[in-house]
């Protein structure tokens, strides 16, 4: 049985509609990103989990039980907020044991799990520190201890990351991925930045405009984008015009390549820049002329102006001569390289 | 002038022209009374100037000055206290308004700021008088039988000056409150505490800076409030303020009108100070 089921879920704001028909079953102890740009309705969703924003239309069903009547404060999930909202005015101890101080846990067993939380954010030792007094980072260690320690049927994490610097960002992704597997949480995450996304989740929910574009694993979302949207939204792609010959191959000049679910006439693509290569000699491929090349140490960026469209391209700096600007080329991509894209909301 | 002597100079005269306005206006005049203080007077002799205690001899073993002192306190705290029961309430409303019903609000708010004080006097005067609107609606309503005494007493004073004084504790809790992280109470929220817990627990112990700065603003206000106690008390119901009044021009003894406000001034900057470093030592970690 799914551990959390989000039915039909929807918000409006006024006449504007803020998330509409979203649909997604999540399994115990799984790691999920709702990815998007700001707007899409990801935090929305996040809020109406956590109860803070009224469901208008839909159900949330957690272990079964639709959580519609159930105040906030009777939710028992861990959250932990962009801002981190720690309470100033008590130390870090007493921030974190105030969930555990909420549900009448007895002093002895408070102490014990407030220790054993800091224990695991590596925080031993800053018990009788204020949070004014701590790094951003160290700051966002306490929220997340604060909002484990209560033992949470569900974290939510909104943005989390967000205000740190990006070397920091990097730490925390790898810790806060392992300190979820380590107890096995299930885990919501809200974010707005796609190698946040694919390095910490199991399976992303990629939202434009209220609307779910995608929903699947980092690697099959990335691979094979369902929309223009998803294929732009998450790292840098082509989007090429081929032509369909309704037997299952898209053809671009002398290119022939096979995409399940080809029709015939115009198909547009998504090539990812490290798998548009260049056609070996007397191989068939489709001709462009190189605008620009720039070197960025382990590899070279390309662009170039084909019939299909302009395209960029990466070539790792393996030793192999790159052509230079101005310079015609055949371009080639293999079978599994292309992702035939829907008209999504975003294209 | 050297250069270099120039711009060290350059400082003081920048602060000069307020050094000098604080110093005429405040600082020598101040001196002056609390000189006065310290001075004889006489029904026939006037004021001489030479030092003698009698003035503070005079109000500390007369029980008439123990009672107008008292009687400050009093209307001060009790002022205070209205005034942080009503307006941090207020303050916390005012702050989830939205802007076009906040700035209405706020309006109506500082509404008695605006007013000259005697006509708002005069107002809280018609409204709580014997036959006017309040009294006239109770007995109306059959609530009371005899109209409630307003006038003259401490009730009427109270009642008018925490309408005045309100809006400084107001707007000073209201900065404290917008100080607050948004998302502080639904983080309170998400760990199981009630609306009363996450109160009394995560929002009052953050804005107590503001409760304090409000408290000390109402209370100094209060206690030397001169108007207000002056048409609603009436003549009979002193206050240390309207006390030191009546010395200085009715029964023209300036130095004992001087130790009277001599004595106002320090004990309430004696209050105040005291209050601060107790709440501020209490609650240091939201006071950075």
């Amino acid at each position: 049985m799914s551990h959390l089921v989000l039915e039909g879920l929807g918000k409006s704001y006024g006449t504007a509609v803020a998330v509409e028909g979203l649909d997604l079953s999540v399994a115990r102890g799984e790691f999920i990103s709702l990815l998007g740009p700001s707007g899409c309705g990801k935090t929305t969703t996040l809020q109406m989990i956590a109860g803070f924003v009224p469901v208008d239309r839909g159900r949330i069903l957690l272990d079964g039980n639709d959580l519609g009547g159930v105040a906030p404060n009777k939710r028992g999930l861990g959250i932990v907020f962009q801002s981190y909202a720690l309470f100033p005015h008590m130390t870090v101890a007493q921030n974190i044991a105030f969930g555990l101080e909420m549900r009448g846990i007895e002093k002895a067993e408070r102490e014990k799990r407030t220790l054993e939380a800091m224990a695991l954010v590596g925080l031993k030792g800053f018990e009788d520190r204020y949070p004014r007094r701590m790094s951003g980072g160290q700051q966002q260690r306490v929220a997340l201890a604060r909002a484990l320690v209560i033992r949470p049927s569900l974290l939510l994490l909104d943005e989390p990351l967000s205000n740190l610097d990006a070397k920091l960002r990097e730490e925390m992704q790898g810790e806060l991925r392992q300190i979820q597997r380590s107890i096995g949480t299930t885990t919501i995450l809200v974010t707005h930045d796609q190698h946040e996304a694919m390095a910490l989740s199991d399976r992303i929910v990629v939202m434009n405009k209220g609307r779910v574009e995608q929903i699947g694993a980092p690697d099959t979302v990335y691979g094979t984008p369902d929309t223009a949207f998803v294929a732009n939204f998450l790292g840098k792609t082509n989007v090429l015009n081929a032509t369909g010959d309704g037997s299952g191959h898209v053809t671009i000049e002398a290119l022939s390549v096979p995409l399940a679910g080809a029709g015939s006439g115009p198909q547009r693509i998504a090539v990812r820049p490290e798998r548009l290569g260049f056609a070996a000699d007397g191989a068939p491929g489709f001709a462009a002329r190189i605008t620009s090349r720039v070197f960025q140490g382990a590899h070279w960026l390309l662009t170039a102006e084909s019939a299909a469209g302009p395209v960029t391209l990466i070539r790792h700096n393996d030793g192999t001569p790159v052509p230079g600007e101005g310079e015609s080329v055949k371009l080639s991509f293999g079978p599994g390289d292309a992702a035939l894209l829907a008209e999504g909301a975003g294209s | 002038m050297s250069p270099d002597a120039s711009a060290r100079a350059t400082p003081y005269w920048l602060t000069g022209p307020a050094l000098a306005v604080f110093l005429g206006l405040v600082i020598i005049p101040l001196g002056m009374t609390v000189l006065l203080a310290f001075y004889d007077w006489g029904q026939y002799k006037g004021i001489v100037a030479e030092f003698t205690l009698k003035n503070f001899r005079e109000i500390f073993s007369d029980s008439y000055f123990l009672e107008v002192f008292l009687r400050t306190l009093r209307i001060a705290v009790l002022v205070t206290l209205f005034a942080i029961v009503i307006g941090v309430p207020e303050a916390y409303i005012l702050n989830r308004m939205s802007p076009a019903w906040r700035g209405l609000c706020l309006l109506a708010i500082i509404g008695p700021l605006l007013v000259s004080v005697v006509a708002r006097t005069l107002g809280w005067a018609l409204l709580l008088g014997s036959n006017g609107l309040v009294n006239g609606a109770l007995m109306k309503l059959g609530l009371i039988g005899q109209p409630l005494e307003f006038m003259f007493t401490e009730t009427g004073v109270v009642i008018a000056l925490v309408h005045v004084l309100i809006p400084f504790m107001i707007l000073a809790v209201w900065a404290s409150l917008q100080r607050l992280d948004p998302q502080i109470e639904n983080a309170a929220l998400s760990l199981g505490a009630s609306r009363l817990t996450i109160w009394r627990r995560v929002i009052l112990p953050q804005i107590v800076p503001g409760i304090l700065s409000g408290s000390i603003i109402v209370f100094a206000l209060a206690a030397s409030a001169f108007a207000s106690p002056a048409i609603i008390g009436g003549r009979r119901l002193k206050v240390a303020a309207t006390l030191a009044y009546d010395e200085f021009l009715n029964t023209l003894n300036w130095p004992l009108g001087a130790a009277v406000a001599v004595l106002l001034l320090a004990a309430l900057v004696i209050l105040t100070v005291c209050t601060n470093r107790l709440v501020e030592r209490r609650y240091s970690q939201v006071f950075e």
